[in-house]
């Protein structure tokens, strides 16, 4: 038997999660260096998987297979397509610098310190909160399951991650919020609860809409392996009558939709990231709502082929709204956090777009979205994060000048502002306007009606660009420090790698497009033609 | 005259094996070996009593509960033998003549009601939760049942350190009692063995330590609303008998299938009479349901819950509820699948008003032990959506909820007798804020039952709940999937509630404590926690055993 590498790649984070958990209170940093030990484990992991795939080969790769629940027909099986390997890339990628940049997030505040022994009778056992290592763990934890499911294939496995995930991140959400918050200590605790409980009641209401649809997919296709449904499928072995696989494509689509999010479903998101700390923010929209884009691409077209294609209209529509109002809404936000994430609702319709357009631009530009925008988010929340900490306030209105007191931070705040608005020569771009091909060749008015946020686009990244940074200097962010070594070294990989992906998207867009050729024929749609060739 | 002519429809055609009851008195043959489990925990339950009148007082504490535990050990044992040697599977048949079934269901119920039962007692022998009075250590129970709170005699008894050891027998009876129900193969003995569990519990209910009013309130309701609905299923059977002009399960089965054709001339007039046989079957299922405590007869469950002593609600939540649905499956597959049809609307009705009203209530309550009240409405809602597949893996998969259910009830319960102020148990939602920071670890055990009550993935309660569901969904009962679902999302709320509450919180400065438990309520606890971890994470050892125990015997 070979090394299951897959399985290692998600065992890794949630051993680092484990071992990060029982680090003893007083051993805060060391907690901290555990984790990132372990995030930079699974990337080498990770790396392996990347060298180890032929993006020519079979359309899984590196497939593992158990029985787990025989009664259930559920099977532990795992595989990795291209658009699989680049999003475990993505992931395992980003961690070692959220968890870098959150280093001193959950540090206990030492004017809030708890007393100590007042807890439990007679005080046996002293009281031990341990927030820090919570922290990590936790973010640990939600690694883990989200790199497996993107190597899950099987329904019902991804069903389970999809939804454990959320316990993880309900935690982080609205056990570590943002310090840098308007109003009263009670005021941020009660927003940060909401915003938790908000988030969680949606997904898990999303998730359990689901459950329904996988429960009635089993009745109809009795297994849940998503190669032998696919296969049955193909081969007719396996009809569904129409009005069924319509069902059951809405049920697992509006799962997909509230996680990727798609309007109207978003409005968690801008409460989560904005009461988030900032990288637990990149957390939920670089990394955790991509399971939800990437289920779209592989469950709900291929499982559901004609479902998708008679929801295409409907998708597509939802998608431009997602992307003009997404796009009007940051506009209009005057707090940053909130800014980005109305701005990450704008990019998740480019998304939904590309892959609903049915193109193979579309679909290859959507996969390349989604890794660009999670390297292009993270780099400007997490700059934002550090902008946020120094002064200690959301509001767009309490900054100016800054770029004269911290022109580092400026400027990296810059690129990644720029990054958002897909700046030709970084790597957001190549994918947007593969998206913006794919839509323009099989619904040109779509097409055009997305360009539109673009614009939109360069006005909120601008403006706020031009509020907080440019102009005379506040007297409150006079006294700001540039950044430091450790936030420079979250940052400086970060704009690397959009300047490397901007220039020179080969290397993911290789693995990327023999899985999207496969999810094509599933959907058993050919890229339209030129009208040239068609009128010879 | 119409009795004939209903009866023709029924000519000979062929004898039916059984000897005709009454002809003349034949000793009954028994066969004990088979009866083993039950006749260990009656029997150590009558040692209990002459423990308490013969045993000086300051031993009988520690008797009693190596007894208790003996005896469910025992009888635990016993069960595995009699599934060992494929009681179960192939040799499944009919002791007792005719009135108890030694099958798979009833093997299976019994095992998991003897060890959730061996858990629950646990927290009935914990004696370190309550601050000591008078030096002595003291349980969660009365020092005395029969002292009127707040009278003299109370005092003197608690200065006297009494306690009512007695609870051990009666826990003893009421799980013999509900060892037969799942078991039983004939009304009356479903009524005998209904009044023998149900009767200890309502004097359970009523001896709490604390709050003894309350308490007592809750016995007399739980009293008065059980032997209503006695009475409704004493009535059922006058009906069914009058129907079929026999009790024994098989008998009136095969009246409802058509293939009986000696008539008792002394029923003649109503054998065969489908209104008797749908009010009697109606009234029969409405007793059981009211144990299951399914909306519209759950009236009875937030009070009791709220007001028994906690050990006892743990015991009663888990195990009643386990006997119950045992004793309502073997009736709706075994007597009555004739009438499948006739009750599907009706068990539709009642599983959507069970699991949404369950749900929806338990959204406003304010006191934890009436939100698991609701909780557990709620539950036998999706236990009833299982119910209704009508299907092999229909009875199989509410086997297994079951099992998951109790152990993940028990435990929740165990932890609610954890959290204390100066007026005991901490009951109230308001003074749980904060309890994540205080106690983390107690906090983080009884968030991990939630999230298996709520369904989460990774939990037992997730692989229960899919269980079901997949058996409905199967059965062709997709829309109370749909409503399970929908209901399951509404619970998850308040379920959400609790734990923002623990954890993001600040805890209050004159907030309960969390006492130490000794190793007691910790084993309980700790199999609790176990249970819902590993029926999560790898149930097919447990699905194939609850497969392999689905058959019925008729």
């Amino acid at each position: 038997m070979s090394f299951p590498l897959l399985t290692a790649t998600a065992a890794l984070p949630a051993i680092g999660a484990v071992v990060t958990a029982a680090v003893p209170a007083g051993r805060r940093t060391a907690a901290k260096w555990t984790a990132l030990f372990f995030s930079l484990g699974t990337l080498v992991l990770a790396g392996l998987v990347f060298a180890r795939f032929e993006p020519g080969g079979d359309r899984y790769q590196l497939t593992e297979s158990h029985a787990w629940i025989k009664d259930f027909g559920v099977r532990y099986d795992l595989g990795v397509d291209g658009i699989g390997v680049a999003l475990l890339g993505l992931t395992a990628l980003l961690m070692p610098f959220i968890l870098l940049a959150g280093w001193h997030d959950a540090d206990p505040s030492p004017d809030s310190r708890p007393e100590s022994g007042g807890g439990d009778t007679g005080g046996a056992r002293p009281y031990r909160w341990r927030p820090t290592q919570g922290f990590f763990a936790l973010i640990l934890m939600v690694e883990a399951m989200v790199i497996l499911s993107f190597e899950a294939t099987d329904v019902f496995l991804f069903y389970i991650l999809f939804e454990a995930m959320l316990i993880p991140m309900y935690f982080l959400i609205g056990g570590f919020g943002d310090r840098a918050h308007a109003g009263t200590d009670d005021n941020a605790a009660a927003q940060r609860s909401y915003a938790a409980v908000k988030f969680l009641l949606y997904n898990l209401a999303g998730g359990l809409i689901m459950l329904a649809a996988v429960i009635g997919l089993y009745v109809v296709a009795g297994s849940f392996s998503l190669a032998e449904i696919a296969e049955a499928r193909a081969n007719g072995s396996l009809e569904m009558a129409g009005s069924t696989e319509k069902w059951l494509f809405l049920g697992f689509f509006f799962a997909f939709a509230v996680k990727a999010p798609l309007w109207p479903l978003h409005t968690w998101l801008p409460n989560a990231m904005g009461e988030a700390t900032a990288p637990v923010a990149v957390l939920i929209t670089a990394i955790v709502d991509k399971v939800g884009t990437f289920a779209m691409l592989r469950y709900c077209l291929q499982l559901f082929p004609d479902a998708s294609k008679w929801a295409t209209p409907v998708i597509v529509v939802l998608a431009l709204v997602s992307i003009i109002y997404g796009a009007l809404l940051a506009v209009g936000q005057r707090d940053i956090k909130r800014l980005i994430a109305y701005a990450s609702i704008s990019h998740f319709g480019f998304i939904v777009l590309g892959i609903f357009a049915m193109t193979s631009q579309g679909q290859s530009g959507a996969t390349l979205y989604m890794v660009n925008h999670g390297i292009s988010t993270a780099a400007l929340m997490l700059v934002a994060g550090f902008l946020i900490t120094r002064r200690g306030s959301r509001l767009i209105a309490d900054y100016g000048g800054v770029q004269k007191v911290a022109p580092v931070l400026a400027g990296t705040f810059l690129i990644g502002g720029l990054a958002t608005l897909s700046l030709p020569g970084l790597a957001p771009f190549v994918s947007e306007f593969l998206v913006l091909v794919g839509a323009f060749s099989a619904y040109p008015a779509a097409g055009i009606i997305a360009t539109v946020g673009i614009v939109l686009a360069a006005l909120y990244v601008l403006v706020l660009y031009q509020r907080t940074m440019t102009g005379p200097v506040k007297e409150s962010v006079r006294a700001m420090p540039d950044l430091r070594v450790r936030e420079l070294a979250v940052v400086v990989p970060l704009i690397a790698l959009l300047l490397f992906l901007g220039v020179f998207p080969k290397p993911v867009a290789d693995v990327v497009n023999p899985a999207v050729q496969h999810t094509m024929q599933d959907v058993q749609k050919k890229d339209p033609q030129p009208e040239v060739e068609a009128a010879k | 005259m119409s009795a004939t002519a209903v009866h023709s429809l029924w000519t000979t055609a062929g004898e039916v094996t059984s000897a005709a009851p009454g002809d003349r008195f034949t000793a009954p043959t028994i066969e004990y070996a088979q009866l083993a489990p039950v006749l260990i925990v009656v029997g150590v339950a009558v040692l209990g009593v002459l423990v308490e009148a013969f045993v000086p007082r300051r031993h009988r504490y520690t008797t009693q509960v190596f007894l208790t535990v003996v005896a469910l050990a025992a009888s635990f044992a016993a069960v595995i033998g009699l599934a060992a040697d494929g009681y179960a599977t192939k040799s499944a048949h009919i002791a007792a003549m005719g009135a108890i079934a030694v099958d798979g269901p009833a093997l299976f119920l019994q095992g998991t009601i003897l060890l959730v039962s061996m858990v629950s007692v646990f927290t009935f022998a914990e004696r370190r939760l309550d601050p000591a009075s008078h030096g002595n250590r003291v349980d969660s129970f009365a020092a005395q049942a029969g002292s009127v709170p707040g009278s003299d005699g109370e005092k003197a008894a608690v200065k006297a350190g009494f306690t009512t050891t007695e609870v051990f027998p009666l826990v003893l009876f009421s799980v013999a009692g509900m060892l037969v129900f799942p078991a039983a193969n004939d009304l009356l003995t479903l009524f005998v063995a209904l009044e023998v569990f149900s009767l200890p519990l309502y004097l359970l209910c009523a001896v709490a330590r604390r709050k003894r009013l309350m308490s007592q309130e809750s016995a007399v309701k739980y009293f008065l609303l059980g032997s209503f609905s006695s009475a409704f299923l004493l009535f059922g059977i006058a009906l069914l008998y009058g129907y079929a002009g026999t009790v024994s399960y098989a008998g009136i089965a095969a009246v409802v299938d058509g293939g009986v054709q000696d008539i008792d001339p002394a029923l003649a007039d109503t054998m065969g009479n489908d209104a008797l046989l749908l009010i009697g079957g109606a009234l029969v299922l409405m007793g059981l349901l009211f144990k299951v405590g399914a909306v519209p007869f759950h009236m009875w469950t937030p009070d009791v819950y709220q007001g028994a002593p906690t050990p006892v609600t743990g015991f009663m939540a888990a195990a009643t509820k386990v006997a119950a649905f045992g004793a309502l499956l073997r009736l709706l597959y075994v007597v009555l699948p004739g009438l499948t049809w006739d009750l599907r609307p009706v068990m539709w009705g009642v599983a959507i008003v069970t699991m949404v009203g369950g749900a929806v209530v338990a959204i406003t309550q304010t006191d934890i032990k009436r939100l698991l009240a609701y909780s557990s409405i709620a539950h036998a809602g999706f236990i009833l959506a299982g119910v209704i597949a009508a299907s092999p893996e229909g009875i199989s998969s509410v086997l297994f909820y079951l099992g998951v259910y109790s152990f993940v009830t028990v435990g929740a319960f165990a932890v609610v007798t954890l959290v204390r102020d100066a007026g005991g148990e901490a009951t109230h939602l308001s003074k749980w804020a904060g309890l994540g920071r205080r106690s983390p670890l107690t906090a983080a055990v009884f968030a991990v039952f939630l999230l298996s009550f709520a369904g989460i993935p990774l939990t037992s309660g997730f692989s229960g709940k899919f269980a079901v569901f997949k058996a409905a969904a199967d059965g062709g009962a997709a829309g109370l999937v749909v409503v399970g679902v929908i209901s399951s999302a509404i619970a998850a709320f308040f379920y959400i509630r609790v734990i923002v509450l623990m954890f993001f919180s600040e805890p209050k400065a004159d907030g309960p404590t969390v006492a130490v438990p000794s190793p007691l309520t910790m084993t309980t606890i700790a199999v609790g926690v176990a249970v819902t971890l590993v029926l999560g994470l790898a149930p097919q050892y447990f699905l194939d055993l609850a497969s392999q125990a689905g058959v019925f015997v008729r």
